[in-house]
């Protein structure tokens, strides 16, 4: 059985679901309650589930991740929004050294179950630090978990496997596909940390995560019109990645082009580069391309369709593979 | 396209005015006491004039000149809000209902202090003769920052919550290490006072005495989030925690928040120490052109303080004092000129090309940049052609 929601509409779907089943799930972040979020992915919750679960906390992010884990430590499994991906920063120590390390530190015998909801990525015209993608800060920190849903169903599914998760899982939400519809299945088809070969491919992959597979959706359909079997793979998971599946797809196509928003210096696609490189070098024809950002600070709204990679900079990508 | 308009403030005093002994000796007295006092005022809601407006006098001039500005102000406003509806501008944020707390302000200190805004500060870039299309630049999204700091002596906003407070901080530290007297002012927001950074930089300053004026405008909301569910204790009172003086006004008295920043600037520049003004007002609008303060406030809540209009007070006031109709009737024209001016100026920004954003981001050459951007420029050539 499914049903039709928009993204946006199935974390707050999968949120609910996950409240209703563990009262120890509590949800905190700024004007989540009343207001339900600044996209409304929260809309409802606090009516549902009352003021004491549905946290309107005041305005410190480092605050919010700090008592989360005050919180975890206390036998509640937190999920805190951050309200724009440019304003995790005031949290990271709190994330980077304090949620990240306390297993570690303490020998393994405390586990911090948070989810740190970060709506995250451009192309919706926003203002500065309203458009970043900072996932490799967080995946480069051990002890953290970090996912990335791109349409209604993983979102719906994702956020509850996050959050029954024992470790700290930083959950980015695509926000300019917050409003895409999709079917939602009331079971869930993989695991957190398992990639989606959403096509198969002979000719070249691309591997994209949130808000990207879509656009590399498209390119994999435009290279079909010129007769090319191209692949796409929806990582879902940017720690730990799902190295076995990036080796299959890699063996069979022998080429792949990485997609994401975030600019490439030290990005996720630099990671799959070296890692499917060192595990298939032999059946690779080209060398694997990224195709992410600008190095730059996220640049003005009129300047996000240059900054930002498109089909055409896939595209471009994917014929500089095959022509190697 | 034009850059000269008429802009407000042309007749203000560079220097912010002095202090009267009958202000010194209110203040002063008040100061002594650290629980939270009733904000200070000296017009009340219906424009009369309050017994300590009376004993302490008010400067008709300098009420007509605040207005004047905080009319012109309210103009950028409105006219911003109906071109972000046409889709001229992406975003716009309404500093409607909390002009008297900035031209007030700004108005009491010297053109050398330097500010630091936060981003809902239009009437403040407006008194410090910055160009409408230079407010309106970062939410047309053509640029990430308006004016040149360096001329008008406003910092470039600061939009990630409370941060500006602790470069307030810092500058202040260079003020001083230089022997100048200029105070450093900055502004921010009741919810941005949750933040760290913020009460970082209270302490850092109290705790170097350096000679910053923390300006809050407590204008009740921080977008759907009420003030009482940021703090339990006044602003006004925290400041005082921290070993920073901390003062108390109608932020909707604009004669109040001038007296209240000229006493306090003259406090810091002659070496008091840091000092913390809370300026009770009201956000009328929403928290942004995206927002719907319907889902989380009431209408009574709102009608409330409709009646305390900072600019239909001191309009009371002024026509009380005697102020002819002429004076509004040219006000009102002015306006109009102003309104036009902002309109065409919004139309006629253009920003950078994403080329100059390699060339803008380090002082240095760096490879990285010289590399992209010639790759980018690669690009927009084979679109292009
Ligand atoms: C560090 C940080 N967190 C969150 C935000 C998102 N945000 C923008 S404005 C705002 C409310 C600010 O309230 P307040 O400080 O009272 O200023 P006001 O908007 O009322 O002028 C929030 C939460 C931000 N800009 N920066
Ligand atoms: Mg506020």
């Amino acid at each position: 059985m499914t049903t039709t929601y928009s993204l946006g509409a199935a974390i707050n779907a999968g949120l609910r679901a996950a409240m209703a089943g563990d009262d120890k799930v509590v949800v905190m972040g700024e004007d989540v309650g009343t207001l339900g979020g600044v996209f409304r992915v929260t809309d409802g919750l606090v009516g549902e589930f009352g003021a004491d679960r549905v946290v309107d906390t005041p305005l410190a992010e480092s605050g919010i991740v700090g008592t989360a884990i005050g919180l975890a430590l206390r036998g509640y499994r937190p999920v805190c929004e951050i309200q724009f991906d440019g304003f995790v920063y005031p949290a990271f120590d709190q994330i980077v050294s304090q949620l990240a390390k306390m297993r570690a530190r303490s020998r393994g015998r405390l586990s911090l179950p948070v989810v740190i909801r970060i709506p995250v990525g451009g192309g919706i015209g926003a203002v500065e630090h309203h458009s970043e993608s900072n996932e490799a800060y967080f995946a480069h920190t051990a002890g953290l978990r970090v996912v990335s849903c791109s349409n209604p169903d993983d979102a719906f599914h994702m956020i509850q496997q996050a959050i029954a998760s024992d470790d700290p899982v930083i959950f980015y939400e695509p926000k300019r596909r917050y409003w895409d519809k999709g079917e939602v299945s009331t079971e869930p088809t993989r695991s957190l940390h398992e990639a989606a070969v959403l096509r198969e491919g002979s000719d070249c992959t691309l591997v994209a995560h949130g808000p990207t597979v879509a656009t590399a959706l498209a390119a994999a359909d435009a290279a079909r019109e010129d007769g090319f079997s191209i692949g796409v793979v929806d990582l879902r998971s940017l720690s730990p990645l799902d190295v076995p599946t990036l080796r299959k797809v890699a063996a069979e196509s022998h080429r792949m082009v990485v997609v994401h928003e975030a600019s490439t210096f030290l990005g996720i696609g630099a990671e799959i580069a070296a890692t499917v490189t060192e595990s298939c070098f032999y059946d690779l024809e080209a060398p694997v391309l990224r195709v992410g950002a600008y190095n730059l600070p996220y640049p003005p709204a009129h300047m996000e369709n240059d900054f930002l990679p498109d089909i055409d900079r896939v595209l471009e990508a994917v014929e500089t593979s095959l022509n190697f | 396209m034009t850059l000269t308009v008429s802009l407000p403030a042309a007749d203000r005093d560079p220097e912010g005015g002095a202090v009267s002994t009958a202000l010194a000796t209110v203040l002063g007295a008040r100061q002594d006491d650290p629980r939270s006092v009733p904000p200070f005022q000296l017009i009340d809601e219906d424009g009369e004039p309050t017994a300590l407006g009376v004993s302490i006098g008010i400067d008709l001039n300098l009420a007509q000149e605040m207005h004047a500005d905080m009319v012109l102000a309210r103009r950028l406003d409105s006219e911003a809000l109906a071109l972000q509806r046409q889709g001229e501008l992406h975003l716009w944020l309404m500093s409607w209902g909390q002009e008297a707390a900035q031209v007030g302000s700004v108005r009491a200190v010297r053109d050398s202090d330097m500010i630091f805004p936060s981003y809902r500060e239009h009437a403040v870039a407006l008194c410090r003769r910055i160009a409408p299309a230079d407010i309106m630049r970062q939410w047309r999204g053509v640029s990430h920052s308006g004016w040149d700091p360096a001329e008008s002596k406003v910092h470039i906003n600061s939009l990630v919550l409370g941060t500006q407070t602790l470069h307030a901080t810092g500058y202040a530290a260079g003020v001083r290490m230089d022997r100048s007297d200029d105070v450093v002012l900055t502004y921010f927001g009741d919810g941005s006072a949750s933040q760290g950074d913020v009460n970082e930089a209270l302490n850092w300053a109290a705790a170097g005495s350096l000679p910053v004026l923390f300006f809050c405008q407590n204008n009740q909301w921080a977008i759907s989030t009420p003030t009482h569910t940021q703090m339990r204790t006044p602003l006004h009172v925290r400041a005082a925690g921290f070993g920073v003086t901390g003062y108390h006004v109608d932020g909707n008295d604009a004669m109040a928040v001038h007296a209240v920043t000229q006493y306090a600037a003259e406090q810091v520049r002659g070496g008091a120490g840091p000092a913390l003004i809370e300026a009770q007002t009201y956000r009328l609008a929403g928290h942004s052109s995206s927002d719907d303060p319907k889902r989380y406030r009431t209408e009574d809540d709102l009608a409330a303080w409709l009646k305390k209009d900072p600019i239909v007070r001191l309009e009371r006031f002024l026509r009380r004092a005697g102020v002819e109709d002429a004076h509004f009737e040219d006000l009102a024209a002015r306006e109009e000129a102003f309104a036009a001016t902002v309109r065409e100026q919004c139309k006629a920004l253009r920003g950078d090309d994403l080329a100059a954003v390699f060339d803008q981001t380090y002082a240095e050459a760096h490879p990285v940049m010289d590399r992209e951007k010639a790759e980018f420029l690669g690009r927009r050539d084979r679109t292009v052609a």
